[in-house]
């Protein structure tokens, strides 16, 4: 295995909804950041992967105008993925332990804004018996909640917890959407949006965009005092019907976990992506990490949820920490799909 | 859905599957048709918005990339070269040249023109994009790369922020620019071999 790093992390400051760019133009300020951070243009990048969704935009290969931003060309080494930036960026990485180039940009966006998300999302489901009954991602997240608070296994008031933390992090996060400082138990006194669900069980409707570069051993070290050494990475997928699954844990998560080794040493920092507040607890619980005293640090996608670049950004807030010598090993997470179908970990150190 | 009940999973003995009984001798499904629409609100973005209220003047307005200094229409706002914003708009003539076209002899659904019709790459002069719109007042059969062109707009009242604006292009009798600059054709794309400003068939047949 070669040692690749994340050596440089961009974000927009994410908004319920930008009116006025379209996607390239909301992407080009990221994606010129994140080169600039490190000294490097496009010509020093041997291989481009990007996540976005046509879904989302409404538009057909919406991508390859989004391509633009980058200066693809004379043409570009270049890949795209229809998820997440986290699963591009494994896609980066696969392609520099290949050996043949050395430093990779991984660039995500979506804005969520022009369509109506909750359905948008509903044609990712089984399209024969599932889709046709438009059942919205909230409401799926509630069968999900529900069958976690029956077994017993969370209740209302430690979810309000949840959203509480994660809410008043975000106030240190200047590209937050969401972030405000109120007591949990204050949270519960507002009505249910889809019981068992609060609106503050649930992640705000974000567009965004972010940016990562990926560099190999020297390639890294000649560039940044501190490379975010990525030590483990895995994805895992579970069935799509979700009758198949018991959608109180996460069996991908764990899995992705065991294989990119969460447990090999001390964890500083994870940033888990969990767009309701019950699934950081289905999180926590698959990867070890049930107690853990910093969680989210970032406020997480419960204060801002790009689609398509919230998995993206937990493995730059990681990384960013690592690289400022504020944690030493830490562990990210992304997840794809409903009720966390899809589930991608990354284990990330510093050097000492 | 169609039944696996005699369906060998391998080469060894059938899957079972019993069927309950009120399921039994049922038709099988053959098809679902499963309609969906969704509704979004599109956002052309700042440059080509900047377009568009061009065109609802009977102007065409391209941008210039700051570092390589070409010039795109319809822009969208970035220099696929450079990956920079472009920000300088440029007022463009209403005449250009033929850089590729496609006669359309199948009717599609939503499109109302009268078959057979031309598509056509346009780059009107001083840019470096082709636009993409349709060739009328001639006969299918006669357009050709190096064609020069010019537009045809609709009548000054009914000017509005869509292509739409100009309804077609048209000849200007102007004698072919063979050495039209076809974009992307410095690369190599495999679009054709018009490097060296060489025409791969003489538009005149004298080649
Ligand atoms: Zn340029």
């Amino acid at each position: 295995m070669r040692d690749v790093a994340v050596i440089s992390f961009a974000q927009a400051k994410n908004q319920r909804r930008v009116a006025d760019l379209n996607e390239v133009e909301m992407l080009m300020p990221v994606t010129g950041q994140v080169l600039d951070q490190v000294g490097m243009t496009i010509d020093d990048i041997g291989f481009t992967c990007s996540g976005s969704s046509d879904y989302l935009a409404g538009v057909g290969f919406s991508f390859v105008s989004t391509l633009d931003g980058v200066g693809p060309w004379p043409p570009i080494q270049e890949s795209h993925v229809e998820m997440d930036g986290a699963f591009a960026l494994y896609e980066a990485w696969v392609k520099i332990q290949l050996g043949e180039i050395d430093t990779a940009l991984v660039y995500c966006y979506s804005k969520s804004s022009p369509g109506d998300l909750p359905m948008v999302l509903t044609r990712q489901l089984d399209p024969y018996t599932v889709a046709p009954l438009w059942p919205d991602t909230v409401s799926l997240a509630a069968l999900q909640a529900r069958a976690l608070i029956d077994a017993g296994r969370t209740t209302e008031p430690e979810m309000a917890e949840v959203a509480a933390r994660s809410r008043r992090s975000a106030l240190d996060n200047p590209n937050a959407q969401l972030a405000w400082d109120r007591p949990a138990g204050d949270l519960l006194t507002e009505d249910y949006h889809v019981a068992p669900l609060r609106k503050h069980d649930c992640a705000p409707i974000t567009d965004g965009a972010a940016a990562v570069v990926l560099a190999a051993g020297d390639a890294a070290r000649r560039r940044v005092e501190r490379p975010a050494w990525i030590r483990g990475i895995d994805h895992r997928i579970e069935p799509m019907a979700l009758g198949l699954r018991d959608l109180t844990v996460s069996a991908s998560t764990r899995l992705a976990g065991e294989k990119a080794g969460v447990a090999d040493g001390p964890v500083d920092v994870a940033e888990l992506h969990a767009p309701f507040t019950h699934q950081e607890l289905i999180l926590r619980e698959a990867l070890g990490l049930v107690d853990h005293q910093n969680v989210n640090p970032s406020g997480g996608a419960l204060s801002a949820n790009p689609m398509l670049a919230a998995g993206l950004i937990r493995i730059g807030e990681v990384a960013t920490r690592i690289s400022s010598g504020e944690a030493d090993r830490g562990v990210a997470h992304a997840t794809s799909g409903p009720c966390l179908q899809q589930n991608l970990v990354c284990v990330l150190e510093g050097e000492s | 859905m169609t039944a696996a009940a005699s369906t060998p999973h391998s080469e060894g003995a059938p899957l079972a599957i019993t069927l309950p009984a009120s399921l039994q001798g049922v038709e099988l499904v053959r098809s679902v048709r499963t309609p969906a629409q969704l509704d979004y609100q599109f956002t052309a973005g700042a440059a080509t918005s900047r377009f568009l209220r061009g065109i609802a003047q009977k102007k065409i307005l391209g941008e210039r990339c700051p570092v390589c200094g070409k010039v795109y229409v319809p822009p969208r706002g970035a220099c696929p070269r450079d990956g920079v914003p472009t920000s300088e708009q440029v007022e463009l003539p209403h005449v250009g040249t033929v850089t590729s076209f496609c006669v359309v002899n199948v009717a599609f659904y939503g499109s109302s023109m009268e078959l057979p019709y031309t598509s056509a790459n346009i780059l009107l002069d001083g840019s470096h994009l082709s636009l993409m719109h349709l060739i009328q007042e001639i006969p299918a059969d006669q357009v050709r790369i190096g064609m020069r062109v010019e537009a045809v707009w609709v009548p000054d009242d009914e000017l509005k922020p869509t292509l739409e604006s100009i309804k077609w292009f048209r000849p200007t009798g102007e004698p072919d620019d063979v050495n039209v600059d076809i974009p992307g054709e410095d690369h190599g794309t495999g679009l054709g071999s018009w490097v060296g400003g060489v025409a791969p068939i003489d538009p005149r047949g004298t080649h």
